[in-house]
C-alpha cells in the first residue's frame, strides 16, 4: 500500500483529517527544507507539499512567486529537492512527500528519469500543475509504474464530465482549488467547497484534499468538516518569509501546532 | 498535393502546442474554443472583421517595392508588405481586433493583454476604446521603463497599464501576470494574447486573425508581378507576424518561408532570443510545448535583444513544428545587422522600420545579394520605428 493510502487509511480509522502543509523546496534556504520538514511532521502534519522551484509559476500568487524566487536565488532545481527528499527519508520513512510543479523542469530532467529518481528518493505523489490529464498520459504511466501516485487538481469550474475524466486517472487523492484565483487568494466560499466536495464524492472513493484558500486556524477547520485533507501553503511560506532564520523552526512548529488543533477540533 | 492542416483539434502541431494549463483556467479555454469554432467561419463575423480591417485599421495595407535598397544590395527584387502603415503603426492590430470582436460576442466587459514593447498593448487598449471594454494591460517593470512613450499611449486611450516586478520583470513575466489575472476573474475577462503562442486555440486562432497579412499579398503578388515571391522573410519572436504572412504561402511551391530571429549579441554568446535557429531544447511554458530557452534544471532563462518586441524565450508552436517538417528555415540577426539596416532603410527609403522589423530587413538584403536580379523576396515589414527612436539614439549617444 502506498504511504499516501496508509496514512489517509490510519486517519480515517482515528476520525480524522489529514494536514498538509506545504513549503518550497529551498525557501529561504536550502539547509534549511528538510528540518522544517521534520519539524512540520514534529507538530501535525500528516504529509508534507513539497514545492520545486519554478522561474515561471503561473497559477501561484506572489507569496509562493517569491519563494521560488527565494530559492533559485540559491540554484535549486528539481535535483536538489529530490536530493533533500532522500534525506528527509533517512529519518521518516512514513510520512509522504508530494511534489508540486511545473512541467518544464520535469521535461528538462526527462519524464523518465524523473519517475525513476523519484522513486528512489522515496517520493509519494507528483502534482504537475500544469499537466492537465489530456496532456500527461504517458507521465501518469510511468508515475503509476513506479508507485507515485499522480495528483490532479480540480477546480470550481470543473465541468462533470471533467471530474469524471480526473477521477478515473488520480491516485492518492485529488486535489480541489477552492476558488478560482491563484494560490493565496482571499475569496474563499464555503459553502460552494461544501457543495462542490460532495458532488466530487459521487463520483470517487478517492479521498479529497482542499486548499489554495486556507489561511487560519478558522478557515482551516472549516475545510476540514468537508474535506479529508486540509493544504495550507501560502501561509506557510508567509511564516516563513516573516521569520528571522533563528525563529524559523519554532514559528512554522507554532503554526502547524495550531492548525492541527483547528482540524481536529472539528470532532 | 497533400494539404497543410494543423493544428489537430486539441491544437497540438506535431509534437507542440497543446494545452498545459492548470485546471482552473481548462474551462475558460473550452469556452473561448467553443465560441471561436462558432465564429470563424460565420460569415457576419466575418464581414464586421472585415469591416472593421479596412475602415479602423486601414487595410489592405501596400505591396512596396523597395527598387533603392534591391539596387544597393544588388540582387533579388525586395518588396514589403507594408504593416508599419496600419493604425497603430503595427500588425499586432489585426488580431486585437479579432479579439476584441470575440470577447465582445462572449458579452465580456473587460479584456486584459500583456505586452513588451507596448505595440500589442497600445493595439489591444486601442480596440477597447472603440469597443467601449475595460483593459488592463500587463507590463514588465523594466519595459515601463524602457517604453515610456507606449505606456502613456496606452494610458490616453484608457487602459490601465500594471507593471509586472515579478521574474524578470519582462515579456514573460507580464505574460505569468495576465494569465493569473485571467484564472482570477474568468467571469468577465477575455484575456487577449498577442502572439500565437499560449495554449489552444490561441496559436490558431492568433494566426487566424493574423493570416489576412498573407492572403492580401498573394493577391496583391499577383496583381503588381504576376507571380508569387521566391522568398517571404518575417522577423519571429513569438511569431505572430511571421505566422500571418507565411500561413497562406504554406501550400505553394516554390516559395521559400524564412523566419529571423533576434541572435542579440550572438548566438556563441548565449544572449540572444533564438530558440529555433540555437535549437534550444523543447519544453513547455505558457500553456504550450516548443522550443525553449533554459538551463539544465528547466528554469527559463533571460533573453536579450535590442528589440523588445524578439525579447522572448520561447516562439510559437507552429513555427517549432514548421521548422521541424522544413517548410520554413530560421536563421538570426545580430542587434548591430538589425540596427545597420534600420539606418540604412531610413536613408535609402524614406521608411523608418520598427527594430523587429529591421532584422528581416537585415536578413533579406543579405539573401538578395545571393539571388539574381529577376527574383523577388516579399519581406513582412511588421512596424513603424517611431516607438524606437529613443533606442535607437540611445546607442548612437544622441539624448533627445
Amino acid at each position: 500500500m502506498s504511504r499516501i493510502k496508509s496514512v489517509f487509511a490510519e486517519l480515517k480509522a482515528q476520525g480524522k483529517k489529514a494536514l498538509i502543509p506545504y513549503i518550497t523546496a529551498g525557501d529561504p534556504h536550502p539547509r534549511f527544507t528538510v528540518e522544517l520538514m521534520h519539524t512540520m511532521v514534529k507538530h501535525g502534519a500528516d504529509m508534507i507539499e513539497l514545492g520545486v522551484p519554478f522561474s515561471d509559476p503561473m497559477a501561484d500568487g506572489p507569496v509562493i512567486q517569491r519563494a521560488s524566487e527565494r530559492a533559485l536565488a540559491h540554484r535549486v532545481g528539481l535535483r536538489h529537492v529530490l536530493e533533500m527528499v532522500a534525506e528527509f527519508r533517512k529519518e521518516d520513512d512514513h510520512t509522504p512527500v508530494i511534489l508540486m510543479g511545473y512541467a518544464n523542469p520535469v521535461e528538462a530532467m526527462g519524464v523518465e528519469r524523473f519517475a525513476e529518481q523519484a522513486r528512489l528518493s522515496g517520493v509519494d505523489g507528483v502534482l504537475t500543475v500544469d499537466y492537465p490529464p489530456e496532456e500527461c498520459a504517458e507521465f501518469v504511466g510511468l508515475l503509476q509504474s513506479k508507485q507515485i501516485d499522480p495528483i490532479f487538481l480540480l477546480s470550481p469550474t470543473s465541468e462533470p464530465a471533467r471530474v469524471d475524466l480526473i477521477v478515473n486517472q488520480a491516485s492518492g487523492f485529488v486535489y480541489y482549488v477552492s476558488l478560482k484565483g491563484v494560490t493565496g487568494a482571499k475569496n474563499l466560499d464555503m459553502s460552494e467547497v461544501a457543495e462542490r466536495v460532495a458532488s466530487i464524492r459521487t463520483k470517487t472513493d478517492l479521498p479529497i484534499g482542499v486548499g489554495f484558500g486556507v489561511r487560519d486556524a478558522a478557515t482551516a477547520t472549516a475545510v476540514a468538516a468537508v474535506a479529508d485533507a486540509v493544504v495550507v501553503g501560502s501561509r506557510t511560506v508567509q511564516m516563513i518569509e516573516q521569520s528571522d532564520e533563528a525563529a524559523l523552526s519554532q514559528n512554522l512548529a507554532g503554526l502547524i501546532a495550531e492548525l492541527r488543533q483547528a482540524i481536529d477540533a472539528v470532532h | 498535393m497533400q494539404v497543410y492542416d494543423m493544428p489537430d483539434g486539441r491544437g497540438h502541431f506535431g509534437p507542440y502546442g497543446g494545452t498545459f494549463v492548470a485546471e482552473t483556467l481548462i474551462e475558460a479555454l473550452d469556452e473561448l474554443r467553443a465560441m471561436y469554432e462558432r465564429y470563424r467561419h460565420d460569415p457576419e463575423f466575418l464581414a464586421e472583421f472585415a469591416y472593421d480591417l479596412k475602415h479602423f485599421v486601414g487595410r489592405p495595407s501596400p505591396i512596396y517595392h523597395a527598387k533603392r535598397l534591391s539596387d544597393q544590395v544588388g540582387g533579388a527584387q525586395i518588396y514589403f508588405k507594408r504593416e508599419d502603415l496600419n493604425h497603430t503603426g503595427a500588425h499586432k492590430v489585426n488580431n486585437t481586433v479579432g479579439q476584441a470582436l470575440l470577447a465582445k460576442r462572449m458579452g465580456k466587459p473587460r479584456v486584459i493583454a500583456e505586452t513588451g514593447a507596448g505595440q500589442h498593448g497600445v493595439a489591444t487598449a486601442t480596440i477597447a476604446a472603440r469597443l467601449g471594454l475595460q483593459c488592463v494591460v500587463y507590463m514588465g517593470s523594466e519595459d515601463v521603463k524602457r517604453q515610456a512613450p507606449n505606456v502613456y499611449r496606452m494610458k490616453l486611450l484608457g487602459a490601465t497599464v500594471v507593471p509586472v516586478e515579478s521574474g524578470s520583470k519582462t515579456l514573460k513575466d507580464a505574460l505569468n501576470e495576465a494569465m493569473r489575472d485571467w484564472v482570477t476573474n474568468i467571469s468577465d475577462t477575455f484575456y487577449i494574447i498577442g502572439t500565437v503562442a499560449g495554449p489552444h486555440p490561441y496559436p490558431m486562432m492568433v494566426r487566424d486573425f493574423q493570416a489576412v497579412i498573407g492572403v492580401e499579398a498573394k493577391v496583391q503578388m499577383q496583381e503588381m508581378l504576376g507571380r508569387q515571391p521566391d522568398a517571404v522573410v518575417a522577423c519571429v519572436g513569438g511569431g505572430s507576424n511571421a505566422m500571418g504572412i507565411f500561413y497562406p504561402y504554406i501550400d505553394v511551391d516554390g516559395v521559400r518561408l524564412l523566419g529571423v530571429e533576434a541572435a542579440g549579441h550572438g548566438i556563441d554568446t548565449g544572449m540572444h532570443a533564438a530558440p529555433l535557429t540555437a535549437n534550444s531544447p523543447v519544453g513547455v511554458l505558457h500553456g504550450n510545448r516548443t522550443y525553449l530557452m533554459q538551463d539544465a534544471d528547466g528554469q527559463i532563462i533571460e533573453t536579450h535583444s535590442i528589440s523588445a518586441g524578439l525579447d522572448y524565450p520561447g516562439v510559437g508552436p507552429e513555427h517549432a513544428w514548421l521548422k521541424d517538417i522544413k517548410r520554413a528555415e530560421y536563421v538570426a540577426v545580430t542587434d548591430d545587422e538589425a540596427m545597420a539596416a534600420f539606418h540604412n532603410l531610413c536613408r535609402t527609403e524614406g521608411i523608418i522600420p520598427a527594430l523587429e522589423s529591421s532584422h528581416a530587413i537585415a536578413y533579406a538584403s543579405k539573401l538578395a545579394a545571393t539571388m539574381s536580379k529577376d527574383q523577388v523576396i516579399l519581406v513582412n515589414l511588421s512596424g513603424r520605428g517611431d516607438k524606437d527612436i529613443n533606442t535607437v539614439a540611445r546607442l548612437s549617444g544622441i539624448t533627445l
